[in-house]
């Protein structure tokens, strides 16, 4: 008796294939239903904290990094509202359409591979959070802080981040057991992230050491892109920067496609 | 020419090779399947011919669903070998599914669309062309009797609503084989009627279908052959009147009551060739009942039901009457 090779291995290569297509198109058009709602739902917060912060303390500090603080934290917030975005998207909202509606058992059925699904999810991660990134950008420019076409760059960077944290919210969507569980990643990941990469105030004005542990957080690489873009000038090291996003999208992605197919395929 | 083959089917004979390699339409040999230490599937063999309505039958547990998810390539047997719609599983299982429909047990209609919308979507899952499937949706929702409740939402729509419009749903790229995995359940009878009118006009164009049910009634009504499967394996095949003849006493007495177990220990089963009792119940088999019936009508207070014997006896008779979770 011939065994039967297994084509499903859990740590397999991921099998892309253009199938992913349909699945994200049905993202976009469950999207356009409530897009309104949704931009607004993305945008409010970060554009509150922008104002308040950006005029409160803005006229208290005036100019950081050679940008009034209004830019300086609303080029922040533009990061921010793209990791927080995706997040969401890769977590709650990646979480019904798996587990609560059993969207994703209706698609394996036909010929689309949960691998295909995976990828689809997460490219959506990634579209969601540039529609955020667009839409406060867009607020950012109405209000006369970006005066540079360079600014536009800041739109696939809102791609790249969504990437990498729409991965790191699948990973969670794979182990979590009920919404609750999500809490984890806020406490444990986003609100460090949020507040030592840079987005309130300058990392250099932390201690050297916790200045070395910023390095290491994605969020703070985008937001070293961001600023510059935002200013008009190529950042520094940008692909060193990219690269580092990269890299966090690409293992959080393959390690979430892992254990999603650990999930979902016995 | 599927009707032809419907029919010869009808005769049955898992072992007559009436079936040219064309019309089986789906076959699985000796398949295995592992959870840990437990061994879900052990060694099941069977294939379905084309226009034929194959029920697979078992108690919960019995592997029904790990064989399913084994043929449509989601999860990767152990051992054997699966052919489904021509195509080797799970090595080119994409390729397969393209032309099989499935109903799965739990719905999983998109709540985020429209009834119409459903179909759309999940049609566009199989690459299908807008145009082909917006000529088709029409007469899947008439088929699903859901051309009123085209625009309407899916958490408007009742239990049999749902289920119809999933049978639809796996109509959507017209398969050759349809899967359906215990269709009915959580049904009131009227919707199960409506489901089972649906897939007999399905059988009657040629579709053939793999059904696994609990349900005795719903695989005696549809299925033109049948496995029986219990602990992942083959325990019988056969056509359902077939396996009732070779199984099971034709006749059937049931005796309810407090004292039937005495009485099945001191009467019934001298006259009966064969007495379970379940409770209150004693259920005595029999080729000949007149034996037991004219003893049961000497005992006055004694109610009794005398009917022939059908799918759930044998079902029972194979699987046993203890509790399955």
């Amino acid at each position: 008796m011939r065994a039967i090779q297994a084509t499903t291995k859990i740590w397999a290569v991921p099998a892309l294939s253009a199938r992913f297509v349909p699945v994200w198109r049905r993202n976009l058009l469950v999207w356009k239903k409530l897009a309104i709602a949704s931009i607004l739902g993305n945008i409010a917060d970060p554009l509150l904290y922008m104002l308040a912060l950006g005029y409160g303390i803005g006229s208290l500090v005036g100019e950081v990094g050679g940008m009034s603080y209004v830019a300086f934290i609303g080029t922040g917030m533009v990061c921010q509202s793209a990791m927080f975005t995706a997040s969401f998207e890769g977590m709650y909202s990646a979480f019904s359409r798996m587990h609560m509606q059993r969207t994703w058992d209706g698609i394996i059925n036909a010929p689309v591979s949960l691998d295909d699904v995976v990828l689809a999810e997460w490219l959506w991660t990634g579209t969601k959070a540039v529609m955020s990134t667009a839409a406060i950008l867009a607020v950012i420019m109405i209000l006369g802080y970006g005066h540079t076409w360079l600014a536009i760059w800041i739109l696939p960077l809102g791609f790249v981040v969504g990437l990498t944290f729409g991965a790191a919210g699948l990973v969670m969507n794979a182990l979590a057991p009920n919404y609750d569980f999500f809490t984890y990643f806020f406490t444990l990941v986003l609100t460090p992230m949020l507040l030592f990469s840079g987005v309130y105030f300058p990392v250099e004005q932390m201690p050297a050491w916790l200045a070395t542990i910023a390095g290491f957080l994605p969020l703070k690489h985008a937001i070293d892109i961001a600023r510059p873009l935002m200013l008009g000038r190529v950042p520094d090291a940008i692909l060193l920067h990219v690269a580092v996003l990269l890299a966090y999208a690409a293992v959080a992605y393959y390690v979430a496609l892992a254990l999603t197919r650990r999930r979902l395929l016995k | 020419m599927t009707r032809t083959i419907a029919v010869s089917a009808r005769s049955d004979d898992a072992t007559l090779p009436l079936a040219s390699p064309a019309d089986i339409v789906l076959k699985v040999e000796l398949l295995r399947k592992k959870y840990g230490a437990t061994e879900v599937v052990r060694g099941l063999s069977f294939d379905i011919r084309r226009g034929e309505c194959f029920g697979l039958l078992g108690p919960n547990g019995a592997g029904k669903t790990t064989t399913l998810r084994c043929c449509l390539g989601l999860i990767d047997p152990d051992g054997g070998t699966i052919e489904m719609v021509g195509v080797p599983v799970p090595k080119a299982a994409r390729e397969a599914r393209v032309r099989v429909g499935v109903v799965p047990q739990m719905d999983n209609l998109d709540p985020d669309f429209t009834v119409r919308e459903n179909l759309l979507i999940y049609g566009s899952y199989f690459g299908l062309p807008r145009a082909l499937l917006e000529k088709r949706i029409p007469k899947l929702l008439d088929f699903a009797g859901l051309g009123n409740k085209r625009d309407a939402g899916i958490r408007t729509l009742s239990g049999g609503m749902k289920r119809r419009l999933t049978l639809a749903r796996a109509l959507v790229n017209d398969p050759e084989l349809l899967i359906l995995d215990e269709p009915t359940t959580g049904l009131d009878p009227q919707a199960r009627h409506l489901i089972w009118d649906g897939l007999r006009q399905l059988l009657a164009a040629g579709k053939t279908i793999l059904l696994t049910t609990h349900f005795m009634d719903e695989a005696e009504r549809l299925a033109t052959r049948l496995a029986v499967i219990d602990h992942g394996m083959l325990i019988a095949t056969g056509a359902p009147r077939d396996l009732l003849r070779g199984h099971v006493e034709p006749e059937v007495v049931e005796v309810f009551g407090d004292e039937v177990r005495t009485w099945a220990d001191m009467h019934g089963r001298k006259l009966a060739q064969r007495v379970e009792v379940a409770g209150e119940t004693a259920f005595c088999y029999a080729a000949d009942p007149q034996p037991l019936l004219s003893d049961l009508a000497t005992r006055a207070g004694v109610r009794y039901l005398h009917r022939p014997a059908n799918l759930e006896d044998l079902f029972i008779k194979l699987t046993g009457r203890e509790l399955r979770d």
